[in-house]
């Protein structure tokens, strides 16, 4: 299992290095690879006596590791991602074209397709949140492939937010259930007693994360916003796999939490009112791909609903839910992506009479739009079926029948906008008085009609054979909960599921058939997740700008003044907290050559402070530092002597040619930093410098380490110069640190003065 | 290029900077045992190359321009952070220093402890950063930044 997500990351690397300029060729070996995935999973997990685990530490101390499992949900899994993927990357070779961003999409698209597979095979929390984070940057990277459009780039920077304030939530949760319960394994948790109140909380921030990557309310509004991505994008993450790993960490999670009331509220409540909102928004939609994005969101909603309710039964018909959800959808975005191509719009009301100019696209449509619907013989009837029959018969309590209620007006809305898409892309509009029908230009190649078919007659086939599709999701369900069994029938029999199934089949396509094809005028609530996600980064990004024009003044002046300040006060209060400290037995100097240095210093030091030249102070300043290497080398510091003449001599050169592009002399007072301010300053801080460094060489308490530095350097480092032994072994990370910061400093100082130079060189032109 | 040119500077120049180069060399290596080091190393050279630029000439390293000091600043991180991990790789601990006795013909017995690589890289960084802020700082300021002899090629 490992090896399949490794040769998916090989694959998709080389798709972005090597095979960069044949995107194609790396299509078919990405289709290659995703065909190879679904046949190696189905041989090794289909009937195993024993279930594969494979299981890798990474951080052992916290009990942190990579672990896999190939148990039955995983194989479905696995299976969708990898047979949808292999369609859809087939579909996109044409969809594309000649496209420039096909080789990137190519490689992100196999990156995603081995992420989403980590993520579905995890065994733990903590390996399933890895891939969930990955699964969110290939979604970001996706989203705005096209990164010359703004809509497409705010849009992937939403989905992103998004997406990764849920990872936090989930990380969160699984660090809190690592520290209460100890482990974040699905079996280690499902054994443990996560009754407390630590694991609860624990377990609504895992569920929170599941809402933000299956957009549930009120976290809903960034899928929508993602179809500014590709149609096979659409199709693949933000319908068939990628919003479904909320789905299966609810899946791998309800069984363990969902005895908590909180959670089964959540998961009622945020999961029907996604239900209803996105069904709602469904009917208003114009633009074909909206319409699929709002319904996908409703979809969700539904499937959070059966998963996240932790009811054996429900999380059954949530299993096959997922399969025809993920079926269905898939078929329609490549559908509606087939019209787009063909017809250069997928606004349903350009369109009219589409019906007979594309007739396989649309039968395959058709049968995917009645498997949402809800019809017979549609594998979409079967499991709805299943869904009903399993909250008819509730366990007494409220929660399951608002449940009930949400899924029945659910339901009612996903038939019509069904009908409505259906209609709206291939039926004939009697009144076309005004607009301008879009008409087929060229007509799609079987790439993009082949796909369709099949995927779409998938729903139908699956239908026919509904008990037999029925047995084989056993296996899936039971790998959560052992009594999560069921059957799926074409025909049920007569019994009040059918009547509701049937009830609502009937109001939802007259819904959806009344509905007007241009809606009225959408009024949107006063408090909506997307207003407040917009009000929160407006409010960041304002903050910052503020924070910053005051921290960040620009003036020289300001900048070193507050430095310099606070090193006095700190200083100084430590010097203040022990005053005369230090001075007692103290020697000045131990010879006359130091003697001479220092005195040589303070000289330089108070010429500088009088120098009105710029160019001058700076030589004198050097003075200072050459005293200062006078007294080093009296002291018996050849190191460093040494190394303050060479900095000093080059520190020199460095501020004359930088000073020879300000005034040569000092200006003037500034209005807000008069020059008494800054005596008081510089004198407060030399002053407490100075006390402070006496005050420091006389606090010496523990014996110095210099003396184990002296014994160890010879036979540990093999050097006899302590000063460099201590510097590339002794104290090696701080040298490494340092050299580090050295390099990151220089970096700066060219890139900043090449972007002056550039501005420069602008605004002379521009003149 | 600063101000006219200078006879002196011209002559230093063309005599000097070899010797301070080969200086810097000795100091490096000669640190391990005695007053030296990489950084010392690295700052005498960063002098040598002061000394042509103050002269007029274009940075030169042998025979070829600088073009990217921050390639030698990379190349010398790189080699310290090698030094610093490779030890990991024989299951020692970070920096743990190895030392080698080689014999040399004519030269005798040689002593090479690991560590003096680290203060190669940490000489070339020093080299690269001293060059980096001449070719910034140096440049003349109204010219374009694509002319000069301290042209700077993107990077």
């Amino acid at each position: 299992m490992t090896s399949i997500i490794l040769v998916h990351a090989a694959l998709a690397a080389l798709a972005l290095t090597a095979l960069r300029s044949r995107p194609v060729a790396a299509a078919w070996l990405g289709c290659a690879l995703l065909a190879a995935t679904a046949i190696a999973v189905a041989v090794m997990g289909i009937g195993a006596d024993d279930v594969p685990v494979e299981r890798w530490t990474w951080v052992g101390e916290l009990g942190f590791s990579i672990s896999f499992r190939l148990d039955g949900f995983a194989v479905m899994m696995v299976l969708l991602v990898a047979v949808l993927g292999a369609f859809v990357l087939w579909y996109s070779i044409d969809y594309f074209e000649h496209d420039a961003t096909f080789a990137r999409f190519v490689g992100l698209f196999i990156a995603f397709a081995g992420a989403m597979t980590g993520l579905v095979l995890s065994d733990d929390l903590f390996s399933m949140f890895v891939f969930w984070e990955l699964t969110s940057v290939c979604s970001f990277l996706l989203i705005g492939l096209n990164d010359r459009s703004a809509q497409a780039r705010a849009s992937a920077l939403r989905a992103l937010l998004v997406t990764s304030a849920g990872g936090l939530s989930l990380l969160g949760g699984v660090a809190l259930l690592q520290s209460s319960v100890g482990t974040s394994s699905f079996a280690g948790l499902a054994a443990a007693d996560t009754t407390g109140t630590v694991a609860r909380a624990a377990a609504i921030l895992v569920l929170v994360g599941a809402f933000t990557k299956s957009a549930q309310f009120p976290f809903h509004f960034w899928l929508p916003g993602a179809m500014a991505a590709p149609t096979p994008v659409s199709a693949y993450l933000h319908s068939a796999t990628m919003v479904k790993a909320g789905i299966v960490l609810m899946a791998r999670t309800s069984p363990i939490f969902a005895g908590d009331p909180v959670w089964r509220w959540m998961v009622v409540v945020c999961g029907g009112t996604t239900m209803l909102l996105g069904g709602a928004r469904a009917l208003r939609q114009t633009d074909a791909k909206l319409l699929l994005a709002h319904s996908t969101v409703s979809q969700l909603g539904f499937l959070t609903i059966l998963v996240g309710l932790g009811v054996p039964g429900a999380l059954y018909a949530g299993v096959a839910h997922l399969v025809a959800h993920a079926v269905f959808k898939a078929a329609l975005f490549l559908g509606v992506g087939a019209v787009d191509h063909a017809t250069g719009t997928r606004d349903i009301r350009r369109l009219s009479g589409l019906g007979r100019q594309m007739p396989v696209v649309a039968v395959s449509m058709g049968l995917a739009a009645a498997s949402m619907a809800g019809l017979i013989p549609l594998f979409g009837f079967a499991t709805k079926e299943k869904a009903l029959a399993v909250l008819l018969h509730p366990d007494g309590a409220a929660v399951g029948i608002v449940a009930l209620v949400f899924v029945v007006l659910g339901a009612v809305l996903s038939t019509a906008y069904s009908v409505r898409l259906f209609v709206g892309l291939f039926g004939t509009k009697p009144d076309r008085s005004g607009i301008e029908t879009a008409h087929v230009h060229h007509a799609p190649t079987a790439a993009l009609v082949v796909p369709v078919a099949v995927i779409g007659g998938a729903s139908l086939v699956a239908g026919l054979a509904a008990s037999t599709v029925g047995g084989w999701l056993d296996a899936p369900a039971a790998a959560q909960a052992a009594a999560a069994t069921g059957y799926l029938a074409l025909w049920p029999g007569v019994n009040t599921a059918l009547a509701v199934s049937l009830t609502v089949v009937a109001v939802g396509a007259v819904v959806g058939w009344r509905m007007p094809v241009e809606p009225g005028e959408h009024r949107s609530w006063p408090i909506t997740g997307e207003r407040a996600y917009q009000f929160l980064l407006d409010g960041l990004l304002d903050g910052s700008r503020r924070i910053t024009s005051v921290t960040q003044s620009g003036s020289l002046i300001a900048y070193l003044g507050v430095i310099v300040s606070v090193v006095a006060v700190v200083l100084g209060v430590g010097v203040l907290g022990d005053p005369g400290a230090g001075f007692v037995d103290r020697v000045l100097a131990d010879s006359a050559v130091q003697r001479a240095g220092a005195v040589l210093g303070v000289v330089w030091a108070i010429a500088v402070v009088a120098a009105r030249h710029r160019f001058v102070s700076a030589l004198l300043l050097g003075g200072v530092g050459f005293s200062c290497a006078v007294i080093f080398a009296a002291f018996g510091a050849p190191d460093l002597a040494l190394t303050q003449v060479m900095v000093e001599t080059l520190t020199i050169v460095v501020f004359l040619l930088v000073l020879r592009q300000m005034p040569r002399r000092f200006e003037a007072d500034s209005v807000w930093a008069p020059k008494l301010v800054r005596v008081a300053i510089s004198v407060a801080v030399g002053v407490s410098v100075s006390l402070f460094a006496v005050m420091v060489s006389g606090a010496r308490t523990a014996p110095s380490v210099g003396e184990t530095y002296a014994q160890l350097s010879e036979p540990e480092a093999g050097g006899r110069n302590i000063v460099n032994v201590i510097l590339v072994d002794f104290r090696g990370f701080d040298t490494l640190g340092e050299i580090t910061v050295l390099a990151i400093a220089a970096l700066g100082v060219t890139n900043l003065v090449r972007m002056a130079r550039r501005q420069r060189t602008r605004a002379g032109g521009g003149a | 290029m600063i101000g006219r040119r200078s006879v002196i500077l011209d002559e230093a120049d063309r005599w000097l900077v070899p010797v301070i180069l080969m200086v810097s060399v000795y100091v490096t290596f000669r640190g391990h045992n005695a007053p030296g080091g990489g950084f010392a190393g690295g700052l005498i050279a960063g002098a040598a190359f002061v000394l042509q630029f103050l002269a007029g000439r274009p940075l030169r390293i042998g025979r070829s321009d600088v073009h990217r000091p921050t390639a030698i600043i990379g190349a010398g991180l790189a080699l310290s952070v090698c030094t610093t991990l490779a030890p990991l790789l024989f299951g020692d601990a970070l920096l743990e220093s190895a030392i080698w006795k080689i014999d040399v013909p004519l030269v005798g017995t040689v002593k090479v402890v690991s560590s003096a690589f680290f203060d190669l890289g940490v000489y070339l960084l020093v080299i690269g950063v001293v060059l980096a802020v001449l070719v910034a700082l140096g440049a003349d300021p109204d010219d374009d930044e694509s002319s000069g002899p301290m042209a700077v090629e993107a990077s």
